[in-house]
């Protein structure tokens, strides 16, 4: 499904979409970032605490199109700017990580069926 | 004028040593980060002890050349007799009282382990011509001055471009052809979270403008991102370099220190010595290196406490682009 219509299903706060017609095939929930590294798989919205720009860094590396910050944090400038340059969507909720992954996977299978 | 911009090789360091200028010669922020005070002061030094009367600081400097002298009795550092000092002295009559007396006092000192990189910035800052050098134990083990830092600099860069000129001709001499399509030189710093990440990512676009297969594309970039990530969190700066050439991407994160002690430990999954603010950013999962050797077609790494850590990392990305 597209990330605004994801953005849509689950009423997350688009705090930096550029492009959202971006296919998003899937989520991962980590906040540990070597972990994300290791395992998020390509088209994935990571799911995370950490609202700071090497987080952006890691899913450009990985290529994830998003990132949904939890607990409504505050998003830093230069994650903004990190967002900006790489083409990489920053997405709010005021959820923790099991509520939102939750309301994700809802969401992604309903399309699927 | 400010004394690190009176020489030219000074100047381009000065200008380097502010780091993050995408455009420094990469080889010599390395090599202000690499070096410590140690390697480029004066070791010999000429002392006068405290009771010593000026005059005998003046003969030390005329005859050794020197413009100033360090205070010192048995490693203890008191003071330094300058050519000021002197010439006060020779106005003012009292060329035959104790250094003791009539000495500077109020210095500024470097340790012996800072990088050159913190000398230089010393030297831009203070218009000192000189700076003690005391060890952890703040004994006097040396003196650096600008010249010791422009000979030192001089001959670690024609060591460093030898060394660079030799190693591409070999690969070009074993390829038959000039097969390498990158080689690159990434200076981490200690800490430095702001350009952490950067080398990757370089490193990815490069080979994605070549087209390598994504699947290998995000394998090196991986491994480049977490050893960045480990110079940067765990060493005290050093270089992350990388080169690709028939297929082969080689990636060899090389620092000075402080280096593992227990290698097999700190291989091992979440092993780790990160401090809690390292972990708050979302490092020092000790997954780093399990990261990278899974990643790996070849890994190694050889380490030493209290000297430096050398990890590499080869991967085969596929003969040649399509």
């Amino acid at each position: 499904m597209t990330l605004q219509n994801l953005i849509h299903a689950c009423g997350f706060e688009p705090v930096l979409v550029a492009a959202p017609q971006t296919e998003v095939t899937g989520a991962y929930t980590s906040d540990l970032l070597s972990d994300v590294i290791a395992h998020c798989p390509d088209g994935a919205v990571l799911v995370t605490v950490q609202n700071h720009k090497n987080t952006v860094a890691v899913c450009t590396l990985v290529g994830a199109p998003a990132v949904l910050v939890v607990h409504r944090r505050d998003i830093p400038e230069d994650m903004l700017d990190a967002a900006r340059r790489e083409g990489v969507a920053l997405l709010r909720t005021p959820q923790d990580q099991f509520a939102a992954s939750c309301k994700i996977g809802a969401v992604l299978e309903k399309t699927a069926k | 004028m400010s004394v690190v911009s009176q020489s030219p090789v000074a100047r381009h360091v000065k200008t380097g040593a502010y780091f993050g200028v995408d455009n420094e010669p990469l080889v010599l922020l390395e090599l202000i980060q690499r070096l410590k005070v140690r390697d480029v002061m004066t070791p010999k030094l000429v002392t006068v002890s405290r009771d010593a009367p000026m005059r005998a600081a003046q003969e030390l400097m005329r005859k050794k050349k020197i413009s100033g002298i360090p205070v010192e009795e048995n490693g203890r550092f008191f003071g330094l007799v300058s050519i000021d000092d002197i010439i006060r002295a020779l106005g003012g009559g009292y060329i035959d009282d104790p250094c003791s007396r009539h000495m500077t006092t109020k210095l500024v000192v470097l340790e012996d382990d800072m990088p050159l990189s913190f000398a230089l910035r010393y030297f831009d800052r203070y218009s000192y011509g000189r700076f003690p050098v005391l060890n952890r134990d703040q004994r006097l083990v040396g003196i650096i001055c600008q010249r010791d830092i422009n000979r030192v600099l001089l001959v670690e860069l024609t060591s460093e471009l030898n060394r660079l000129e030799s190693a591409s001709g070999q690969n070009v001499m074993r390829d038959g052809s000039s097969n390498i399509y990158v080689l690159r030189e990434f200076p981490i710093c200690k800490y430095d979270f702001e350009s952490a990440g950067k080398a990757a990512n370089q490193i990815k676009q490069i080979l994605q403008e070549k087209k390598f297969p994504p699947k290998d594309i995000r394998r090196v970039a991986v491994a480049a991102y977490e050893l960045e990530i480990n110079l940067c969190v765990h060493s005290d700066g050093g270089v992350l370099s990388w080169q690709v050439a028939n297929g082969r991407s080689e990636i060899i994160a090389r620092d000075a220190g402080p280096g593992i002690e227990d290698v097999e430990w700190a291989c091992r999954d979440g092993t780790s010595t990160a401090s809690e603010w390292i972990r708050s950013l979302g490092f020092g999962a000790g997954m780093g290196l399990v990261n990278v050797k899974r990643v790996s077609d070849e890994f190694e790494i050889t380490s030493k406490k209290g000297s430096g850590t050398t990890v590499k990392s080869v991967i085969q990305i596929g003969n040649t682009p399509p």
